[in-house]
């Protein structure tokens, strides 16, 4: 329901707003997408090489104890 | 060993917030319909980006506080580094917060800045917690300097509240919606699809914005581990 609620309105955009009327706002849509999708996937690695030396600096712990 | 914090090193509300951020990019753009909104057109798309900077910023300062106050009962290390992130990355969000805004304003108020409260009380807020840094950085003794800002940040804190939130609210006059005699977005007729895309945003950016923090906190914690084995 809820997606037939917004088709209707993307719909109702289409025909009354210059801002879509010819379509080309969707690759606006999908740059912004794509950079922010990057950025997620760059913090993404940078948390998973911090889990790394995580472990490795508490491996390096337990042996002294 | 460290205690594992599970808000810190747990993974899925960082997806969740991702998704939400996401959601709302695109949405703000194309679920939002801006049609017979005052004088702002197009812009009120704006406040699916402008706005939940502050939110993050303000929330990442109650996490902040907090830990400013669990410091001073307990003296441990751990809670002054999660107040200082903190307190760290909501000037960062600050400072996207005043940009974007101001951006905006040129375009709706037809300039950069205002003597608006809300404006002026935003840019006190911020030059409060800029203090906090500077006074981090200026005490070289570790324990003293956790205490001192611990004690900065309790005061720090209902101020910045007063001026950004309170203030604006009282006083006589103010353009900026939700401030003094100006309403907010939520007293017009919604027919805007805002709210849609509006919320995830909030809960998006907090998510996202608590992300960045952690992995701050993350650092400073292998750090202490380091010097703690030197010693």
């Amino acid at each position: 329901m809820l997606l037939g609620l917004v088709s209707h309105n993307m719909f109702a955009q289409t025909t009354e707003n210059p801002f879509y009327s010819n379509g080309k706002i969707y690759v606006v849509v999908a740059v912004i997408s794509i950079i922010f999708t990057g950025i997620i996937i760059f913090l993404i690695r940078i948390d998973r090489k911090l889990k790394k030396t995580e472990k490795e600096i508490n491996k390096k712990n337990q042996h002294k104890d | 060993m460290p205690q594992k914090n599970t808000l810190i090193y747990s993974n899925w509300w960082k997806y969740a917030g991702a998704a939400l951020v996401l959601y709302s990019l695109i949405g703000g753009l194309l679920f939002v319909n801006p049609n017979n909104l005052l004088f702002l057109d197009e812009t009120v798309r704006n406040l699916n980006y402008h706005v939940p900077m502050w939110f993050a910023m303000i929330s990442l300062l109650c996490i902040s506080v907090a830990n400013s106050i669990m410091y001073l009962k307990t003296f441990n290390p751990k809670f002054d580094i999660i107040a200082s992130k903190s307190a760290e990355v909501a000037v960062f969000f600050g400072i996207m917060g005043l940009a974007t805004g101001s951006f905006w304003a040129k375009f709706s108020w037809g300039t950069w800045w205002t003597t608006d409260y809300k404006l002026n009380g935003a840019a006190i807020g911020e030059l409060i917690y800029f203090a906090y840094l500077i006074l981090r950085n200026s005490v070289e003794e570790q324990n003293k300097k956790a205490r001192l800002s611990a004690v900065y940040s309790i005061f720090a804190f209902p101020l910045f509240i007063v001026f950004i939130i309170v203030l604006p609210k009282l006083a006589s006059n103010s353009m900026h919606p939700g401030s003094g005699d100006t309403v907010g977005f939520n007293k017009y007729p919604l027919n805007n699809n805002l709210r849609m895309t509006f919320y995830p945003a909030i809960l998006g950016w907090i998510a996202i914005s608590w992300w960045i923090t952690t992995l701050l906190i993350r650092i400073e914690n292998l750090k202490s581990i380091e010097n703690t084995d030197e010693n």
